[in-house]
């Protein structure tokens, strides 16, 4: 049975429109306008237990207010949710018990102590015995590699560091389902790696099932066998990053050194130009086609070198987010 | 672990993390302590001033307008150890969105919220309130009956929830306003007219501070059970008031949940 649940969601915000200068002002505080925000629409998915699933998107695509959503922490404004085998935005003991949230830009330790003094106090609030405290901490702390960090005022940590223990606290209870957003938001390559590494290895431990965005496609790529991806407010796919990229691209780029300079419309009648500099073309070709597409390049073009190659996820997911729409 | 074990366990660590959170500062802490210092001798002046005069206030009894003041200076106390430190910060946690970490505690959020850290700072006004309003009520009545002083421990911790009620729903509202008015200020205001009985004032000031503003529950209320003048009627009032105050401010504050957006990433 799926953990996780969305169906029909839809969240709609009303925000208050402003215009700058001391008119706009002046008008927003008598007469304010409002308008609706669609933030989640008609969203649908389920997670099975285990998964690891991951969230893309651009910027304000949605992923965060899903991820609130699922959390309990807004209402939905339609559609359903079940999360664990409850109704999040009752936020019954049981529920938040068996899930956590993580947020890069967030942070629920405290400023001026150490870790552990906070961990102690999730340890209370969660009704862990200290000899069970105790021993989980240990067990994280050697999966994250923390150690004298945790007795150190988080004030003097280092980013990679806070966040690992930040991740100590968010799992100190256990929780069957963790939501991650962001969680390496900011951290160098090292230790975006290492945390990496550890929810890999944490979800194999723990058969916890995991949603996590992030602005890292090397985390997505390492991480999820699953994504979904939402623009706009919208699901726009769901499945393997493989299917993905064979449905932002339904072409391959082919890369060609010729031994002549050609003019671009002889070109174009075999696909679509990229670039040409002098004998560098790089051409896109239909998938379906790139076989013959290859042969007549071949036989009636001087060709001194010949490259097909699947353009990066990243670029295909770049380029999405940057033209701002997409073709479903 | 048994769920009022839990709560107390909790409120232990809380208070721990507070103290020492307070203590990373050395300086800050000896700061405070010095201002509470300075705070406490200035009343103690005020109050020599106005006994050398020897003003009776609202047909109150010199020592009996001094169990006010104890009153006044014991919530007083409250609001700096509890209220003003864990209060005032809903609103940070509402602009920051780190609310979102409280709400996903599996712990009243009520509880956190008013409860999760405290100044120790206000500590000694509280037992220097206690104590002013023993030695005044003794030097009126010669001695003081422990019924009277029951009644009145009892009407204070009421005092104390009604205040803190207020306190809370005027400091949750920041889920619509984010930047409260400092509307709380406003509520200190009206707990600084507590100092003086309310008979003390004019009529139509005297109807506001009891049935608007509570003020007369808050202070004058607990000294008139010491001073064994209160009513049955009027103890059972007080009651009453703190109970439905803290009921309102329960269901208040998740009424105020439902429109709580987080703020944006």
């Amino acid at each position: 049975m799926a953990i996780v649940m969305a169906r029909g969601l839809r969240k709609t915000f009303r925000v208050a429109d402003k215009q700058p200068g001391l008119m706009g002002t002046l008008r927003h505080l008598v007469r304010r306008r409002w308008r609706s925000v669609e933030a989640v629409r008609d969203v649908s998915f389920s997670i099975e237990p285990g998964e690891v699933v991951g969230f893309l998107g651009p910027n304000g695509a949605g992923k965060t207010t899903t991820l609130k959503l699922l959390s309990g922490l807004i209402h939905p404004s339609a559609g359903e949710v079940m999360v664990a085998g409850h109704r999040p935005f009752r936020r019954r003991r049981p529920f938040l018990e068996s899930i956590t949230l993580v947020m890069g830009q967030k942070q629920q330790l405290i400023w001026d102590l150490p870790p552990l003094d906070s961990l102690r106090v999730n340890a209370a609030v969660y009704g862990i015995d200290d000899l069970e405290a105790r021993r989980r901490v240990a067990e994280l702390a050697e999966m994250l590699e923390l150690g004298e960090e945790l007795t150190r005022p988080v004030r003097k940590l280092s980013l990679g560091q806070r966040m690992k223990a930040e991740l100590l606290a968010a799992l100190l209870h256990r929780p069957r389902v963790l939501f991650l957003d962001e969680p390496t938001l900011g951290l160098d390559v090292n230790a975006q790696a290492r945390v990496r590494q550890f929810l890999a290895d944490y979800n194999r431990r723990t058969g916890a099932t995991v949603l996590l965005t992030s602005h890292y496609m090397a985390d997505i790529t390492a991480l999820c066998p699953r994504v979904l991806l939402i623009h706009q407010g919208a699901l726009f796919h769901d499945g393997g990053l493989a299917e993905l990229s064979e449905r932002l691209a339904p072409w391959r780029q082919v890369r060609l050194e010729l031994g002549a300079v050609l003019p671009a419309e002889q070109l174009a009648a075999y696909g679509e130009i990229e670039s040409l500099e002098g004998r560098e073309v790089r051409l896109l070709i239909p998938r379906e086609r790139l076989t013959a597409t290859v042969s007549r390049l071949l036989t009636q073009l001087p060709v001194l070198d010949l490259e097909v190659s699947d353009p990066p996820i990243e670029e295909l997911i770049g380029r999405l987010f940057r033209q701002g729409t997409v073709e479903p | 672990m048994e769920l009022p074990m839990r709560y107390l366990i909790s409120l232990r660590r809380f208070w721990g993390t507070a103290l020492a959170t307070q203590l990373e500062y050395q300086l800050n802490a000896l700061i405070e302590l010095l201002a509470m210092a300075g705070n406490l001798a200035g009343s103690l002046l005020v109050l020599w001033l106005f006994y050398r005069q020897g003003v009776a206030l609202g047909g109150w009894s010199w020592n009996a307008v001094l169990v006010v003041l104890g009153a006044y200076t014991c919530l007083d106390g409250l609001t700096s150890t509890l209220l003003r430190p864990n209060l005032s910060r809903i609103v940070n946690h509402v602009q920051e969105g780190t609310l979102d970490f409280v709400l996903l505690k599996p712990i009243d959020s009520q509880f956190w919220l008013s409860l999760r850290t405290l100044s120790p700072a206000g500590l000694p006004e509280l037992v220097v309130g206690v104590a002013l309003m023993l030695w005044a009520g003794r030097r009126e009545l010669g001695t003081l009956p422990p019924s009277a002083v029951g009644l009145a421990a009892l009407l204070l911790l009421a005092a104390a929830v009604t205040l803190y009620a207020l306190w809370f729903v005027l400091a949750a509202t920041s889920i619509w306003f984010v930047k409260t008015w400092n509307a709380t200020e406003v509520l200190r205001a009206a707990l600084t007219a507590g100092r003086y009985p309310v008979s003390a004032y004019p009529s139509g000031l005297r109807t506001l501070f009891t049935l608007v503003l509570p003020v007369a529950f808050l202070t004058t209320v607990p000294a008139e059970a010491l001073l064994g003048r209160l009513s049955l009627a009027g103890a059972v009032t007080s009651l009453l008031v703190a109970g439905v105050a803290l009921a309102i401010s329960r269901a208040f504050w998740g009424f105020a949940l439902r429109f709580y957006t987080s703020a944006s990433s």
